[in-house]
């Protein structure tokens, strides 16, 4: 009996056997890329074992994914986006009367610590003695890229939770997994960690253009610090905008180029083809620096651009899900007329700006009802078909589209803004602008503007019609003070129709009451 | 005029010495003695003619004989009784053993099969619904062989597995679900058992300590019987059954006219001239048949029993079925001059099922009724002819439902599954040491799954708008899985009697492990061969896992003089799912009674023939939560749909390895329960009464709580955290109110008052409102319930709405409760619990001469239920979601006159309590008929009447929320019991 009991003791000690444990994920550097390609996968999946799994819990897995609660954060908040439906929290985004139990803010946080927190597993089995004696001589400098690139993706998390947030848990891959309760960080202090993670990754990861599809280099992470130094003054109340034009600057001499041709066969523009299911390929690759991918077949989640795309079609209007590529819809996503009105300048555009496409049909300009998907204008920007026009999404109706996190024209518009704030060269950044407003123009006459014309609110505006439903348009009105305040509405801001100012706490969201109740040394933002 | 003589004899044991004490019936009757202190007995007022003792005593196997008494004559029968050590018919299986009942210290309550509830039982646990106190058993529904939930004692974990465990003849089976099968437990046949017993406190259950928390449920099959002659018996049944109860919605007409009034041109034109009742078109009554054949006996002094039995059922939805064909082998040889006794016992069965999509059923009732099943215009021929919401060109309406008649049609959900439970139990007297033994019990539980869903190419929700080609439309998928549980057990007991006092004890050693594996599979367009994801690949080729009970157990009993009485029990259970250093629990128990009538002053009582108080304390464990590996650092390998591909390589999938939270520390959850009885039998036991009060309290509250953020590799993860106390009282009686020769009444009587409460989920801040739980529809992620601190698990959580002065609720108006203006979370209220408070049972059985009469009901109070039907659907817009189809309303919508959804009022929280008449029925013994030496007919209605408040389909639904819920049958069986 007691031999029997010895070999069932070693019987308690099971490990999995569809499941890996570490030690047979890090045998070689192609372990280390699947590992890489979850990291960057985050942005884009919701979970592992197919589109309705969800890597973390107390949010609907399909509305759990980052881009599509990190775009709700940014875009239904604002101008830009209203939405139809009942999921609980979701009409609070666009009312703005969120709180800290509120289930997409607390989803969208669980999102990106779930994020930072594979970075830093990633990272901990990353370092230079695991690698050297786990990789062959000539890949470990790939290794190292990975490590470096999982740094970049662990700053882009941070700088959301600087962004949104503000303040919040800090850990890195110092801090091993359950090992306790992470400090609490300021907005200073996670600030000060993503310029300096950002400004050596600047150096350490593959020079523009020379890395796979998909994967980031140093234009990357030129561009985020753009993106960092842009708002600095909102993050740390020090204004950085020569930096930001600095950094911008790089990125545009870098090799990007924008994409300017149309499509013939479509006919598409120039600028639409930047958001279509082929724009993993020239020209739009060509302008893109750091694309999210997304495939119908083998990337599906129910966020990003299949939220998007899907989520702001009609369910019941087979036209429209003939121009957008699919056969569904869900009748969830329109804009407002404060960002339609932007294609209309005072004295009036003579040609058309192709960036506003606007879909009209049975769809009313102004909104009584923010439930009803009939009030509000289509946004036609992300759409599932390719350059030849032709759907790619059925029947499985995932979207194809590359969603862009970071793209030239945006670091152009950087370049612009921080020039109309006295901290870059003007005649540089007029160039840039109508360079953008060329293309968006198909190079009709009168696009271009004049040196007098290119003020800093022009810069808003044109942000918005370049920019829109691309994930930047919370940021931009809360730099410019228009977020909150009284002195620009749009239809129902603040929960009523006219719109209404808010109390300024709602520049920043609340840190989740999960969260609070976790890890008390955390701190309430002001207000909540 | 004497009709009747008498029976004497002697009854003796295998030393040929005097039993006293030994029952002796005269079967069919309650005349009956028990005998002397030398064994012998006499029965006066025998009636003439043939007749069959029953012989028993505790410890000792029944003994069956046919005598021939004559009028005015004394008969004279003896017989000898041999021990038995696992069977007894007056004794009551406990843990790893047996006990006399008057021995017993815990809170123990056992059914046996004269007491079950009758007519069409396909789940054994069915057989006991509303027979014992503090146990509730709630069905999921109306379709054959459906799951079962039963708590005993109330919700004993939050996110923990509160089922009990079940010990089918010595064998702690699993109690996971098998794909393919609703209910692991349909998979046996309830004919072949003989007993339940319930094990409800720590003092009873901690021998099983680790799986112990939510109770245990020892299910004891019917044997063969030493010295029986061979007898064959047949059990035949033959039921129909019809819905009992519908969804409420708008008559064609009613609705027609609604839409009239207030729809949309566009909607008004989308009505159809049909008046069709589609609940209606998709429920019908059910036949069902029921067959048990079995050989009883006992060859060389080796008693067996075998059975077969045959079952097939119909649902009351149309295509739902279920055929088992089910198998029993027991077997007892005893060897060894007695001293080896082997009990062999294998149970398999196969079963059959057509599964419905109960989405369907709820559609049912909100399908247009002014549209026909079935139409001639060509635009529905690539639907089959059925009518359906579409273009006109014949394609679906975006978000539209399909027809509920052809969604069940049109989809063959099956699956075929195989359970084997068996075990061979060795018990060794051993030689030369009086009062020691040996016992080792090795068993199995197999269970073999597959099954499939295809679903035709005429089917809407997969009607592929790309393509032409009907193989393209369709889909199929299939699944498979294995079970195997792995049992073994070997304990020592040991026995002596020193002067007025009887020890007994016991050490043991069991081993139990799980695995469960199975093949993965992809989802084919019709054709089989192409995918709905045509690039689509199986990244991981299927699932597995294993997990490891170890244990150690022991017992010792005293009986000091039949008054003084103390049941201790010590276990100590390792478990792979935690790790080293966390994965040992210890679970002790203590019992105590005090046999107060067998105390002088008490003996010559009369009124008291037992009275007995009881007191217990005893600690059980539970690990049962996650999966077999959560507390191991892992990665999973991503499907090929969830890929990212880096490289822009399209066409060649690489998985991806997600890195798993884990917490590397989590360990026992324990449970400590105190619990107080006491038994009282009256004018001999014809009265008797059990009262318990119990308290039971689980620290280390496994629970799904927040992660701090960054900390892990998730944002939530099972922890030991909190405590959730039960408290309440049970009380039980039997009466035999009318006692004569030709007429007996006993009826059962079973009450219990339970209250549960969550007393801690570890650290919160202030306004924390608790973990939501209990999703509901009309959006994505809504739920109406919560786990909060200071109130009952699962406690509703909703708006508190504002009447107006006529009573009816204000659309959208609710009690803004910290008056900032807005309604959320912080003005919701925490408004009743699903879980009921009292549960009633009463059982009535009426014999008079040949004929029985017999019903149970039983009752639950205080429980709610969330209408979620009525939330969804008792409201104008719900008619009119879309501009092109229409659907139809729960007529609630009269009494609200609510335009939209009001998903989180508390007006649709509605007591759901309820007293509901389980069964009916009268049976008549026609006695020797037809060569045959015993013919029973019976005829039964189940679920005959339904006595409730609710405005719902069904009051009694687990978790309290009533939504796509398959409504439950009203049965009506004829039974035939033949005997040879």
């Amino acid at each position: 009996l007691f031999g029997l009991s010895t070999s069932c003791t070693k019987d308690l000690d099971q490990t999995p056997k569809y499941e890996l444990t570490p030690d047979k994920v890090f045998v070689n550097l192609a372990g280390y890329k699947q590992v890489l390609a979850k990291l960057y996968g985050g942005f884009a999946l919701t979970g592992p074992s197919g589109p309705g799994s969800g890597d973390i819990v107390g949010i609907d897995a399909g509305t759990s994914d980052y881009i599509r609660q990190w775009w709700s954060a940014a875009e239904l908040t604002t101008d830009e986006a209203v939405i139809a439906w009942n999921d609980p929290g979701v009409q609070e985004w666009h009312r703005m009367n969120w709180d800290a139990t509120n289930p997409l803010t607390r989803g969208l946080y669980s999102r990106l610590y779930y994020e930072i927190a594979i970075c830093n597993e990633f990272i901990r089995e990353a370092t230079d003695d695991k690698l050297s004696s786990r990789v062959a001589g000539s890949e470990l400098a790939q290794g190292k890229l990975f490590r470096a690139e999982a740094r970049f993706l662990r700053a882009v998390a941070y700088s959301h939770v600087i962004d949104l947030y503000g303040n919040g848990p800090f850990v890195t891959d110092k801090d091993a997994v359950g090992a306790g309760l992470p400090p609490y960080a300021t907005r200073q202090a996670l600030y000060n960690f993503v310029e300096s993670e950002l400004l050596a990754l600047t150096t350490e990861l593959a020079p523009a253009r020379s890395n796979e599809y998909g994967r980031v280099d140093q234009a990357a992470a030129s561009g985020m610090l753009a993106r960092l130094y842009l708002n600095a003054n909102v993050y740390t109340g020090t204004p950085q905008y020569a930096k930001a034009a600095e950094y911008a600057k790089k990125v545009v001499d870098a090799g990007y180029t924008l994409s300017t041709t149309p499509s013939a066969s479509a006919p598409i523009s120039a600028y639409g083809r930047l958001f279509l299911a082929d724009n993993n390929m020239a020209p739009a690759s060509n302008e893109i620096i750091w694309p999210v991918i997304f495939d119908v077949n083998s990337v599906q989640s129910y966020g990003g651009t299949t939220f998007i795309v899907n989520g702001s079609t009609s369910g019941s209007d087979a036209n429209w899900q003939r121009i957008v590529g699919q056969s569904t819809g869900w009748g969830g996503l329109r804009t407002t007329r404060a960002l339609f009105d932007k294609f209309f300048l005072a004295g009036g555009d003579t040609t058309r700006d192709r960036r506003g496409r606007f879909y009209t049909r049975n769809q009313s300009l102004e909104i009584n009802d923010l439930s009803q998907f009939t009030q509000g204008l289509g946004v036609l920007k992300f759409r599932n078909v390719n350059s030849a026009g032709v759907g790619q999404g059925a029947p499985l109706n995932f979207s194809s589209v590359d969603f862009p996190m970071l793209r030239l024209a945006d670091m152009m518009l950087i370049y612009a803004e921080a020039a109309t704030r006295g901290s870059a060269d003007r005649a540089t950044a007029l160039g840039y602008v109508n360079q953008i407003r060329a293309r968006a123009f198909n190079n009709a006459a009168g696009s271009a503007i004049t040196d007098a014309q290119m003020t800093s609110d022009f810069i808003l505006d044109e942000r918005a019609r370049e920019l829109h439903w691309e994930g930047t348009r919370r940021s931009d009105l809360i730099r410019y003070n228009r977020f909150v305040e009284s002195a620009y509405l749009w239809p129902w801001k603040g929960g009523v129709a006219a719109g209404q100012g808010v109390d300024a706490k709602f520049k920043l969201f609340p840190i989740p009451a999960a969260d609070l109740t976790a890890n008390p040394s955390l701190k309430q933002n002001p207000g909540y | 005029f004497a009709q009747t003589g008498s029976v004497s004899g002697r009854v003796l044991d295998s030393k040929k010495e005097g039993i006293p004490g030994a029952t002796v019936l005269i079967e069919g009757t309650s005349l009956g003695s028990s005998s002397n202190v030398d064994g012998t007995y006499n029965i006066q007022n025998v009636p003439a003619g043939s007749q069959t003792l029953v012989i028993s005593f505790v410890g000792f196997n029944t003994v069956r004989r046919p005598v021939t008494v004559v009028a005015g004559q004394n008969t004279e029968v003896s017989a000898d009784l041999s021990e038995n050590t696992t069977q007894l018919s007056e004794a009551i299986v406990v843990g790893y053993g047996t006990q006399r009942r008057q021995d017993v210290t815990g809170a123990v309550a056992t059914v046996d099969s004269k007491q079950f509830v009758q007519g069409q039982v396909t789940n054994p646990e069915q057989l006991i619904q509303g027979k014992v106190a503090g146990v509730s058993i709630t069905t999921a529904g109306g379709a054959p062989g459906t799951g079962t939930t039963i708590r005993i004692r109330g919700n004993s974990s939050l996110n923990a597995n509160s089922d009990p465990l079940y010990v089918i003849d010595g064998v702690p089976v699993d109690k996971d679900g098998i794909n393919g099968a609703s209910n692991p437990l349909s998979l046996i046949n309830p004919s072949d058992i003989e007993t339940f017993t319930v094990l409800k406190d720590a003092s009873a259950t901690a021998i099983y300590g680790n799986r112990a928390s939510g109770g245990v449920i020892l299910i004891t099959t019917k044997k063969g019987l030493q010295g029986e002659k061979l007898r064959v018996e047949l059990n035949s049944q033959v039921g129909v059954s019809t819905v009992a109860r519908r969804y409420e919605n708008l008559s064609a007409d009613e609705f027609r006219s609604l839409i009239q009034t207030n729809g949309a041109p566009s909607q008004v034109a989308t009505l159809g001239t049909a008046n069709t009742n589609w609940q209606n078109e998709i429920f019908r009554t059910a036949g069902t048949y029921d067959n048990t054949v079995s050989l009883i006996g006992s060859v060389a002094k080796t008693p067996f029993r075998v059975s077969y039995g045959n079952l097939y059922q119909e649902g009351i939805v149309i295509t739902n079925k279920l055929k088992r064909n089910s198998g029993s082998i027991s077997v007892s040889p005893t060897l060894l001059d007695n001293h080896l006794r082997i009990d062999v016992n294998a149970k398999g069965s196969i079963v059959d099922n057509r599964f419905v999509d109960y989405g369907n059923v709820a559609n049912a009732a909100l399908y247009d009724p002014t549209q026909p099943v079935t139409s001639t215009e060509s635009r529905y021929s690539r639907y089959g002819g059925y009518y359906q919401f579409t273009n006109a060109v014949g394609q679906p309406l975006g978000n539209a439902s399909g027809n509920p008649v052809a969604a069940l049609n049109n989809t063959s959900d099956v699956s075929t599954v195989k359970r084997l439970i068996g075990n061979v139990q060795f018990d060794y007297k051993i030689h030369g040491i009086e009062g020691l033994r040996a016992n080792l019990n090795l068993g199995v539980d197999m269970a073999r799954s597959k099954g499939s869903k295809t679903i035709a190419a005429t089917d809407f929700g997969t009607f592929n708008t790309n393509s032409s080609d009907p193989g393209l439309n369709g889909s199929s998928y299939q699944y498979a899985q294995d079970k195997d549980m792995k049992l073994l057990e070997a304990y020592l007991a040991y026995g002596k009697q020193v002067g007025g006092t009887k020890f007994d004890v016991q050490v043991g050693h069991a081993y139990q492990s799980f695995v469960n594996e199975g093949p993965n599979f992809l989802t084919y367009r019709l054709n089989l061969d192409t995918l709905v994801n045509r690039k689509e690949v199986l990244t991981v080729p299927g699932f597995y896992s294993k997990s490891v009970l170890l244990s150690y157990f022991g017992r010792a009993t005293a009986n000091v003089r039949d008054k003084y009485l103390l049941t201790a029990t010590l276990r100590n259970d390792q478990t792979s799912r935690f790790r080293p250093g966390y994965r040992s629990g210890w679970f002790p128990a203590l019992g105590l009674a005090w046999r107060v009538k067998n105390e002088d002053f008490l003996k010559d009582n009369t009124l008291f023939s037992e009275l007995k108080l009881r007191a217990g304390y005893g600690r059980t464990g539970q690990q049962d939560i996650g999966g077999a590996y959560d507390t191991q650092p892992r990665y999973v390998i991503s499907g090929s749909t969830t890929t990212y591909p880096l490289g822009n390589t399209p066409g060649t999938v690489v998985p991806t390895y997600s890195p798993q939270g884990y917490n590397a520390v989590l360990t026992w959850e324990t449970t400590n329960t105190y619990n107080a009885g006491l038994d009282m039998g009256f004018l001999d036991n014809r009265l008797t009464a059990t009262i318990d009060v119990y308290q039971r309290t689980a620290s280390d509250l496994l629970a799904l709580v927040n992660e701090s953020a960054g900390s892990n590799l998730t944002n939530q993860l099972n922890k030991n955290i909190g405590s959730l106390r039960n408290r309440g009282v049970e009380l039980g009686l039997n009466y035999g109110i009318l006692r004569s020769e030709s007429l007996n009444w006993d009826v059962n009587l079973n009450g219990a008052y339970n209250v549960n409460k969550i007393s801690d989920l570890g650290q919160q801040v202030e306004g924390f409102k608790g973990y939501k739980v209990g999703g509901i529809g009309g959006g994505t992620g809504n739920t109406i319930q919560t786990q909060s601190v200071g109130y009952p698990s699962n406690s509703f959580f909703a708006a508190q709405q504002v009447y107006g002065a006529d009573g009816r609720p204000v659309e959208g108006l609710y009690v803004d409760r910290n008056s900032d203006g807005t309604i959320n979370d912080l003005d919701y209220i925490y408004y009743k619990q699903p879980a009921p408070l009292v549960t009633l049972g009463f059982s009535s059985n009426l014999t008079y001469k040949k004929l029985i009469f017999a019903f149970t009901m039983r009752s639950n109070l205080g429980n709610y239920a969330y209408n979620a039907n009525a939330a969804n659907l008792g409201n104008y817009a719900n008619a009119q979601g879309s501009t092109l189809f229409v659907n139809n309303l729960n007529p609630d919508v009269r009494n609200t006159g609510f335009t939209r959804q009001q998903l989180f009022s508390d007006y649709y929280l509605q007591n759901a309590s309820f007293l509901r008449c389980e069964n009916i029925s009268l049976g008549y013994n026609v006695g020797k008929v037809f060569g045959a030496s015993t013919l029973r007919v019976t005829a039964n209605v189940q679920n005959a009447f339904l006595v409730t408040k609710y405005k719902g389909v069904d009051p009694e639904v687990f978790n309290g929320i009533d939504t796509n819920f398959y409504p439950r049958a009203r049965t009506f069986t004829l039974g035939l019991a033949l005997g040879f």
